[in-house]
């Protein structure tokens, strides 16, 4: 395959719908049990990180401690439940459970069935969003009212850390080898994507290279504006940047399970 | 794949043989639109695979070599999945999951995961889903193995049965009994290429001829069928003989020969096999 033909727009139809709607249903089955982490994190991450680390910190931009993090921890739980759905989830259900072969047997191709995927971690994103909003509201460190904003925005933000699973997903050699990108790219996005400290903090080119490279940046950026409140055109390049990075990413990820996949 | 060819009527039981690795599976995958074809063509219901994949696929059931149920679900509820990749409305599809689930005798097992059912169920199973969306076209890969003789004949009667609607039916198998007795026709295929092709009487009686007398191997029973002229082929301590006229030979054999233990018997699809593919393991 040559470099161009992994960006060669893939063709993927409505049917994608099904797999979707695969993945819904096995999730309806444990619903009480898919529920309970995004509402117990919060939480635990809250009264630890914010009430107790946060009395010896002093306010962050005027903010304290805890409403600072707040925010933050909504969009590590988007990064961590689309990245997870689309690479540990899906490589089991591609490799170990054969889900996938027996889906292309039927009028559904591996485009659909990978977009069908795709589609899912990024609701598995604005699941976990949707629970935590009022979780945290409840403590009153965000604002519900524009935090709702927030649901359709971890969709978007769960289809890029879905497409990054997915890249894995397909070039990993097995489930093992998954815990590199865990370790070496989605670990350091929880810690430096000016999730628990601002960004300024670090040193200026580590600064750039967040902005760069690290989804999770832009993320915690608008998440912090839209449930403080604070709407800024700056958020404009976050968005664009999550935009972006989330199409050439998705049609990376389709291209690549279908060179794994097609034998 | 190399260089193969073969034409498949509507209506027809055809089956695909072949040792391990001859690429019988490789071929099914083709038809099913999964495995890629890099040269040549391949049209399946006057469709060409590599253009009407969709279309084709919705005509068609699949029964897997490797069983690939969904472990996330019910015995039901797999069924009910799959019939949604379809888009078979709900209610057709509940009614088509009843009669299927009696077909296959898992009414009992409706409620029970997957991964809970023997593998009879299982293979059973996997059997009553290919056939959730009425296809014109059912490939099998090797789709009794595993399943006692019941279930085995189960199966045969119900294969007989669609057919009979005019489904048309495409086979691998190493129960070359199964073959014999179910194909219409039949190819035998060895390193990614066809070897024959004709109807199973055919070819056993291309390769072997009607009847196979055995007989211990022994000094003079070679001399005897070398002074006959006779076809035969030593296989450890048996003699094969392919007479022409089985009773005149072992009467021959019998009386000239001095033999005593010889049997004659039909011809089988194994002989032909064994022939052709030849006795040693495929690594
Ligand atoms: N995924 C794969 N990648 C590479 N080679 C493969 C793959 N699957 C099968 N092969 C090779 O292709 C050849 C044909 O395999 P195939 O599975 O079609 O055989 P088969 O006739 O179905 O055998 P069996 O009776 O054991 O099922 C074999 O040499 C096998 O090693
Ligand atoms: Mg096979």
């Amino acid at each position: 395959m040559k470099l161009v033909d992994y960006f060669v727009i893939p063709s993927v139809s409505s049917r994608s719908y099904k797999v979707w709607q695969r993945n819904k249903d096995v999730f309806m089955k444990d619903i009480k049990l898919n529920f309970l982490p995004p509402f117990l994190e919060p939480i635990m991450y809250l009264i630890a990180l914010g009430f107790g680390l946060g009395k010896f910190i002093e306010n962050i931009d005027g903010v304290p401690y805890a409403k600072f993090i707040a925010p933050a921890l909504i969009a590590v739980s988007v990064m961590y439940a689309a990245f997870f759905e689309c690479s540990y989830s899906s490589y089991v259900r591609m490799y170990y459970q054969k889900t996938f072969d027996a889906i292309i047997a039927t009028p559904l191709t591996i485009e659909d069935v990978i977009a069908g995927e795709l589609l899912w971690g990024a609701t598995r994103s604005m699941i976990n969003a949707t629970v935590m909003i009022p979780v945290i509201a409840f403590f009153g460190l965000i604002d519900l009212k524009y935090s709702l904003l927030i649901i359709p925005f971890a969709f978007l933000g769960g289809l890029l850390f879905a497409a990054i699973g997915m890249c894995f997903t397909a070039i990993t050699p097995n489930i093992m080898s998954l815990s590199y990108p865990i370790l070496l790219f989605i670990t350091p996005m929880f810690l430096f994507s000016g999730t628990f400290f601002p960004l300024s903090a670090l040193p200026v080119p580590v600064q750039y290279f967040a902005i760069a490279f690290l989804p999770l940046t832009h993320m915690v950026n608008v998440i912090r504006a839209v449930s403080f409140g604070i709407l800024s055109s700056s958020l404009l390049f976050d968005i664009v940047w999550i935009l972006i990075a989330s199409i050439i990413l998705l049609i990376l990820s389709i291209n690549l399970m279908k060179k794994k996949l097609v034998v | 794949m190399n260089k193969i060819s073969f034409s498949i009527d509507e209506g027809e039981m055809f089956g695909f043989l072949g040792p391990n690795g001859a690429g019988k599976t490789t071929t099914m995958r083709m038809i099913q639109c999964v495995s890629p074809i890099t040269a040549g063509k391949l049209d399946v219901m006057g469709m060409d695979v590599s253009t009407h994949q969709r279309e084709i696929k919705y005509f068609m059931g699949v029964v897997p070599q490797e069983n690939n149920l969904d472990g996330d679900f019910t015995v039901y509820e797999n069924l009910l999945v799959y019939s949604r990749y379809f888009d078979i409305p709900r209610e057709e599809a509940e009614k088509r999951i009843e009669e299927l689930l009696d077909f296959v005798q898992l009414q009992e097992k409706r409620d029970v995961m997957t991964e809970s059912l023997s593998g009879g169920m299982k293979r059973r199973l996997v059997l009553a889903r290919a056939l959730i969306n009425q296809p014109r076209l059912l490939i099998l890969d090797e789709p009794t193995v595993g399943l006692d003789p019941q279930a085995r004949h189960l199966i045969w009667e119900k294969l007989r049965s669609l057919q009979k609607q005019g489904v048309t039916i495409v086979l691998t198998s190493h129960y070359l009994d199964e073959v014999e007795k179910l194909c219409n026709r039949l190819v035998v295929m060895d390193n990614g290429k066809i070897l024959v092709e004709g109807s199973p009487r055919g070819v056993i009686d291309e390769f072997i001829g009607s009847d196979i007398i055995e007989a211990e191997h022994s000094p003079q029973i070679l001399e005897c069928l070398i002074k006959k002229e006779v076809n035969y082929e030593v296989i450890g301590d048996i003699v094969h003989i392919y007479p022409d006229n089985a009773m005149e030979l072992s009467e021959y054999l019998l009386m000239e020969c001095s033999l005593s233990k010889i049997s004659a018997r039909p011809a089988t699809l194994e002989d032909v096999f064994l022939k052709l593919t030849g006795r040693r393991l495929r690594e």
